[in-house]
């Protein structure tokens, strides 16, 4: 599906974003836990990137600084060619419309006072100058889009369901029509028969409206289902950036081999035949991440260079990104793995 | 992956059945530039199923209704304001006339609440007392709840302004208050009587004092409940929307923050309404021939036990109006909240 002739729609450039930790009475700057840590990729057009890893690794978080929810420490976010993650309020705000957001509580994400219409018509009260009725119709509009009886449009969220919640969420978010959504785990606060009910919604507007989805969940069987490349994270990093079939096919990071070791496999005698690569040990605190690879403190295949250099996030493959240092003696000469490589620390 | 393929076929037969195939007239946007949303493109006919959103005011009457103690403190204060401001066309006796032939007298058909020691009536002196001591209550109500609400929110929802406004509202609340009252009284007093005449200038100069020494509360809790509010997640949908700070506080922050809104505005007419009559009981509020309810209880205390009912009954009119309004503003905050109405 996506078009590799024009540039990606959103283009993310080394993006960091660290959280300050302050100590002391004059709230002393003594570090800073590093969330996102130098993340780059591109989504083109009508394409589905799948965003996966454990909590806490960053994932919400890049979603949220690509939108400028957060304010990025540092990098370049381009949506559509326009820089985001530099403009000024005003130049951001006519920006507002191309991209939006599917948050991950549907209970959370919508104003307990308001009425499903008032909701679903705040994005048209910012943006447009359509009259009442108008707003009126395109409010009815979303809402069949999205599967919802428009005789729910005076009711409040917490008459609904979490599905029915969501395609609220869903609604709301359509309502400017967006090229670009970020949808932050959104199945994750629902039951399983609802999350493919979401899910297929998702895809069906997708097919229908074009649209372009950085799609971040921790439910591997769900981003294999939609997203076309998927980028594994671990502890605010991409580790490993690939075409879905390939990643699920043979992962190459020791991380995303172990990640996909645990997805249960429904056919029982497959099953049988798993192999589960258990990883001991906890994620290190963001704030204090390990010198090296990040990963070096629970890989099985770990090596001395490991624990000393941070390896590149290069190309292995065609299309296939790994930041890994078993993979970087094949491609890299003996002299580039000696020298420190300065760049990305 | 297989379950989840087959849940997801087995749905989609389901929408097939139900003739839920997505609508051609749904796939136009996609088409569109996405630029603007497109003026309404076809014809999406407002059916009888879908009648138009009903202003949300008839809700909360109708969910008002069901609170009995808020339908009760609702028609005791309407009582207690048709008395006062239509009373005194009834009940035509001057508060102020003095007839020193009937002092300290009992309740009578001339006097149904009976005499005060000048001789002037009771029931006169309760009216228009009252008119007084519930406008003060009211409009001192509104400028603290105004105050503490706009120092509450823009202390919470600014970080900046966080620290200076908090230390001011520290400030204020560290302020022996009697005393800064008293201090306010003396010294505008004299300059607000000349400008506005000597009635409008008292009640100004009190409603400012009582309204600017007790928004404090209300700042304190109003700022811990944007604080709260501004992290949820509807917040940070809006902020992706591109709604700017001052609609994001109309619109999401301040329903959200009504419920101890309310509950200070009830109890700040209590405040208000009190903190006027131990003004008048020191003898710096209204001047002596003003009555409030407040000054009432001031000159019958000296003879209370003689006199019992001349305490009393400024006491129970000064009970009644701000028991009432408490039960109004439970009953108001219940019904303006969504997820109790309806149930």
């Amino acid at each position: 599906m996506p078009d590799a002739t024009k540039p990606p729609l959103v283009q993310v450039q080394g993006l960091k974003m660290y959280f300050p930790i302050t100590a002391g009475v004059f709230r002393k700057h003594v570090g800073d836990v590093k969330a996102v840590d130098n993340v780059s990729f591109d989504i083109h057009e009508g394409e589905t990137l799948g965003l996966v890893g454990e909590s806490g690794c960053g994932k919400s978080t890049t979603g949220r600084a690509i939108l400028r929810l957060y304010e990025p420490t540092a990098g370049s976010v381009k949506i559509d060619g326009i820089e985001i993650a530099k403009a000024d309020e005003r130049q951001l705000r006519r920006m507002r419309p191309t991209m939006q957001m599917v948050f991950q509580d549907p209970q959370a994400s919508l104003n307990p006072r308001m009425t499903i219409a008032g909701i679903i018509s705040e994005p048209l009260d910012e943006h447009t100058q359509l009259s009442k009725k108008e707003k009126l119709l395109r409010v009815y509009e979303l809402m069949d889009q999205v599967g919802l009886n428009r005789t729910f449009a005076n009711r409040y969220p917490h008459e609904f369901s979490g599905g029915q919640r969501q395609r609220i969420g869903i609604a709301r978010a359509l309502a400017l029509n967006p090229k670009f959504i970020i949808c932050d785990e959104p199945i994750a606060a629902l039951d399983v028969s609802i999350q493919a009910q979401v899910v297929n919604l998702l895809e069906e507007l997708q097919d229908r409206l074009g649209l372009t989805y950085l799609f971040i969940s921790h439910d591997l069987s769900m981003v294999r289902h939609i997203a076309d490349r998927v980028a594994v994270m671990y502890l605010g990093q991409i580790v490993e950036l690939a075409p879905r079939d390939a990643v699920y096919a043979q992962p190459l990071h020791p991380y995303t081999q172990a990640l996909l070791s645990a997805v249960p496999e429904p056919d029982p005698e497959a099953e049988v035949d798993r192999h589960r690569i258990l990883l001991t040990g906890d994620v290190p605190s963001p704030a204090n991440p390990p010198k090296g690879c990040n990963f070096c403190t629970r890989c099985p295949q770990v090596k001395p260079i490991c624990h000393e250099i941070e390896p590149r996030f290069q190309e292995v493959e065609p299309g296939r990104y790994v930041s890994c240092h078993i993979y970087q003696d094949q491609n890299t000469t003996a002299g580039n793995t000696a020298a420190p490589q300065t760049e990305l620390v | 992956m297989i379950k989840l393929e087959k849940a997801m076929a087995k749905m989609d037969a389901a929408k097939a059945q139900r003739g839920e195939a997505p609508q051609p007239e749904a796939a136009q946007p996609a088409a569109a530039p996405a630029a603007a949303p497109p003026a309404p493109p076809h014809p999406v006919q407002i059916t009888a199923t879908s009648r138009a959103p009903r202003s949300q005011w008839w809700d909360v009457w109708d969910q008002f209704k069901t609170h009995k103690g808020a339908l009760f403190g609702l028609s005791i204060f309407v009582i207690i304001l048709v008395g006062i401001f239509l009373g005194p066309l009834v009940w035509k006796t001057a508060p102020s006339y003095v007839d020193l032939l009937a002092r300290n007298k009992g309740p009578s058909a001339a006097h149904p609440f009976g005499t005060d020691q000048l001789g002037r009536d009771l029931l006169a002196r309760i009216l228009a007392g009252g008119q007084i001591t519930i406008a003060v209550g009211m409009t001192a109500m509104l400028l603290s709840l105004f105050l503490g609400t706009a120092i509450g929110v823009l202390s919470g929802y600014f970080k900046r302004l966080d620290g200076p406004l908090m230390r001011l509202t520290d400030l204020f609340l560290a302020l022996p208050l009697l005393p800064l009252l008293l201090l306010m009284v003396t010294l505008f007093r004299e300059p607000l009587s000349k400008a506005f005449g000597p009635e409008t200038g008292i009640f100004i100069l009190i409603v400012t004092a009582i309204g600017a020494t007790s928004w404090m509360q209300t700042a304190r809790i109003v700022r811990g409940d944007v604080l709260v509010l501004k992290e949820r997640e509807f917040v940070l949908a809006a902020k992706s929307i591109g709604t700017p700070p001052r609609r994001m506080i109309l619109r999401h922050v301040l329903p959200n923050a009504l419920s101890p809104i309310m509950v200070s505005a009830t109890l700040g007419i209590a405040t208000a309404v009190i903190t006027e009559s131990s003004l008048s009981f020191l003898g710096l509020g209204f001047p002596p021939d003003f009555p409030t309810w407040g000054r009432l209880l001031f000159d019958a205390v000296d003879q209370m036990q003689l006199y019992p009912a001349r305490v009393i009954l400024p006491g129970i009119a000064i009970s009644l109006t701000v028991l009432s309004v408490n039960y109004i503003g439970d009953g108001l905050r219940d019904a303006l909240d969504p997820r109790i109405r309806g149930r």
